[in-house]
């Protein structure tokens, strides 16, 4: 180039201004493409988000550079490098983010294979049989910057931004609920089990539910969960009960929820609220218990066929159950009664609990008082009995009524628990009743009756050897004359005998007879005066004819 | 060596329009009979050239780093680079396929990149050194220009063929433009050197004689 300036000194203005012009504008290619590079790097630089680790039970699916991290089935990240943990436990995946999905890595985020999975509940995940695993992501609340995860083996039943309230339910066990078992209200299914964990002391279970979002204000404070798992089938004093929620249910378990007709519209219960689990749907729905009132009673008959649990009802309504059935050996009577211990609520039975309260002017957990009252009530005849439910089953059940005909019994006012008198059930008393009637037939005089009889059976059998050996030949005799008497009759009136030829004539006299008494009649009715006057001369017999 | 003199020598230039030999030392650059524009050599060869290798150098960095195609078959994605697809030709076992995808995609622009460079550099530096070589060189230059967008041959009918719906899909990525920028930087690159150049600082130094 320089020999070319050399050679172009004279040249002029034109060759100077051309090449000025096409040095600019020639190098403004190689700037462009530096520029447009350098873009590239700062845009590819800035979309990178932050690296995270996760660490999975196994690999399985996982590949380097080709499994994503999908949230909403958009790909937030996508898998680096797949490796070993260091303790040969699990495999460490370590993630790619994309700028966007920079939340995903802060505390509370989790991470899931997903997989073909064929469950119980339903199957998922089927569009990853064509296209190979993926992780699905789910962000959490918590904004801490958080670099490794531990991520789960199963997905996530819900979502973090799902719409709808998390509560627990404290159970006594777990039942055959899952995570993923539904909750079901009014037989649809608003929700489902999210987790379950034993209490820390061991003693109980904790449920952790998700019900969804229009449902969710359905859960009032006093909206009561039970377990509607499998078949519920129970044989009671109140005969075979079956109860089931949905064929799903009976197969995977589930929990259903409900209010009690008898609660007040409540508020909706709030987010992570506590509930107690009961064990089916009747417990549930039964009025609260309030105070627990313990009662004794002792039977001094057997009590075959009263279980622990059986109702204890009064006038009918169940307020109570049997908690305990224990024999006792009373030294002073020389038996062996049987007392059974039972729990009552005497707020289950309503309105009622609220009247008496306010007649005898208690209030409620007073225990003296109630003392007082069940005092009173016994000496106007309050008593228990074992009383037959079901005949088929012979389950009994404690029934609490009024009996002012029975003898008054002294109460015993410091007894804890309380005592009730009770009278033998119904089928002791028609046993009784039997007892009776057997005792006085055994009270009849037997023997004498037997010996009177006997005596009497022995001359019954002499009059009748003496009938046969006397009587009888004399009777012989007597139809033998009757015969005979009767064949000479026979002979009497026989067709061609004197005497009914003779009775035939006797007869035709007869008949003429009554003629001429007939036309005597007939002229007399005609002539009554001639009874008087005689017959006229005139008259002659043709008159006398009619 | 004995060259008859070159047209330099003599002061004239051959009209690029109608082949008229006009005398540069006359006064405008301008062909006398068809009046088009004369030039002695390429106008500006050297810095044209260094430009458009070095655009096409920045460029190639993406054009192998981004990828090139997005293969979507039955649901699952994948984006392959140049490199990325060279790999799996040969890990799959096969390496014919490799071997021609890598000569293709990164043996030829490499070359080129290689061959312009030596050429600007020496042309730059007066260089006498092996010249009838270096001609060589810019005719395989040329020559191999053209098989250079093999690959974005490649990726346009299969894109345009993969169309399959659910089945599968295969969709250009933006590191097929970049590299189709290179290819086509490094031919303007070599279009606008000047073979010529070689052969005049041979000539200069020979010009004594």
């Amino acid at each position: 180039m320089g020999q070319q300036t050399d050679e172009r000194e004279g040249a002029g203005q034109v060759e100077v201004r051309t090449r000025r012009w096409s040095v600019s504008l020639v190098w403004i290619v190689p700037i462009l493409a530096i520029l447009i590079g350098a873009s590239l790097v700062v845009r590819n630089w800035m979309q990178q988000g932050p690296v995270i680790a996760i660490s999975f039970h196994s690999g399985e699916g996982l590949v380097a550079g080709k499994t994503q991290v999908k949230y909403r089935s958009v790909v937030i990240g996508e898998v680096t490098t797949v490796d070993l943990a260091d303790d040969k436990k699990s495999v460490v995946a370590k993630v790619q983010l994309t700028d966007d999905a920079r939340a995903f890595a802060a505390q509370g985020a989790r991470f899931w294979v997903v997989r073909p999975r064929i469950g119980m509940g339903g199957i998922s995940g089927v569009d990853t049989l064509l296209s190979g695993s993926f992780i699905g992501a789910d962000s959490g609340e918590s904004k801490v910057p958080e670099k490794t995860f531990v991520g789960l083996e199963l997905p996530p039943p819900i979502t973090f931004d799902e719409k709808g309230k998390r509560f627990f339910l404290t159970a006594s066990d777990l039942g055959s609920l899952d995570v993923g078992s539904s909750i079901y209200y009014r037989k649809i299914p608003v929700g489902e089990v999210v987790s379950f964990a034993l209490q820390d002391d061991g003693k109980g279970v904790e449920i952790g539910v998700f019900v969804q979002a229009p449902y969710d204000s359905f859960v009032t404070a006093d909206s009561r969960f039970w377990n509607a798992s499998g078949v519920d089938m129970q044989i009671g004093a109140n005969g075979l009960k079956v109860d089931t929620e949905s064929l799903s249910s009976i197969l995977v378990g589930g929990l259903a929820f409900g209010s009690p007709d008898f609660a007040p519209q409540a508020e909706p219960a709030a987010d992570q609220a506590r509930f107690q689990l009961f064990a089916d749907r009747d417990s549930a729905l039964a009025p609260p218990n309030g105070q627990a009132q313990y009662l004794q009673l002792r039977f001094d008959q057997a009590m075959r066929g009263l279980s622990v649990g059986a109702p204890v009802e009064f006038k009918g309504v169940e307020f109570g159950r049997v908690t305990s059935i224990k024999l006792d050996y009373d030294a002073e009577r020389q038996s062996f009664p049987v007392v059974v211990d039972a729990v009552v609520y005497p707020q289950r039975l309503g309105p009622v609990h609220r009247k008496m309260l306010a007649v005898f002017k208690h209030t409620e957990g007073d225990v003296d008082g109630a003392r007082r009252l069940i005092g009173t009530f016994v000496e106007h005849g309050l008593r228990a009995q074992a009383r037959s439910g079901n005949l088929i089953t012979g389950q009994m059940f404690i029934s609490l009524d009024f009996y002012p005909d029975t003898p008054k019994v002294a109460f015993d006012m410091a007894a804890n628990p309380i005592t009730i008198p009770t009278l033998p059930g119904s089928l002791e008393q028609l046993q009784e009743q039997l007892q009776r009637v057997v005792e006085r037939i055994a009270k009849l005089p037997l023997e004498s009756i037997a010996s009177n009889l006997d005596g009497s059976l022995r001359e019954l059998r002499a009059s009748l050897k003496q009938f046969n050996g006397q009587t009888l030949p004399d009777v012989k005799v007597a139809l033998d004359e009757m015969h005979k008497t009767l064949r000479t009759a026979n002979a009497a009136i026989s067709e061609d005998s004197p005497q009914r030829e003779r009775m035939g004539e006797t007869l035709d006299e007869l008949e003429r007879m009554s003629r001429s008494l007939r036309d005597l009649a007939d002229y007399l009715g005609r002539h009554p005066e001639s009874l008087i006057r005689g017959r006229p001369k005139a008259a002659g017999a043709a008159e006398l004819e009619p | 060596m004995n060259y008859p003199a070159n047209a330099d020598q003599l002061g004239l230039c051959l009209c690029h329009g109608c082949g008229q030999a006009c005398d540069l030392s006359s006064s405008a650059h301008i062909c006398t009979r068809c009046g088009a524009a004369i030039h002695r050599r390429k106008a500006n060869a050297i810095a044209r050239g260094w430009a458009f290798l070095l655009a096409a150098l920045v460029f190639y960095i993406p054009a192998n780093l981004l990828p090139v195609m997005h293969t979507e078959m039955l649901g699952s994605g994948s984006e392959s680079t140049i490199g990325g697809g060279v790999l799996e030709f040969w890990e799959a076992g096969a390496w014919d396929i490799a071997l021609i995808i890598f000569i293709a995609s990164v043996g030829v622009p490499a070359i080129k990149f290689f061959s312009l460079g030596l050429l600007l550099f020496t042309v730059q530096h007066r260089s006498t050194w092996a010249c009838r070589q270096r001609s060589q060189l810019y005719r395989l230059v040329e020559l191999i220009g053209y098989w250079s967008m093999l690959d974005v041959m490649v990726v346009a009918l299969v894109a345009a063929l993969v169309q399959l719906r659910g089945l599968g899909t295969i969709e250009p990525r933006v590191g097929i433009l970049f590299f189709g920028l290179v290819v086509v930087l490094t031919m303007l690159s070599a279009m606008s050197f000047d073979p010529r150049l070689i052969w005049d600082s041979h000539a200069n130094e020979g010009r004594p004689h």
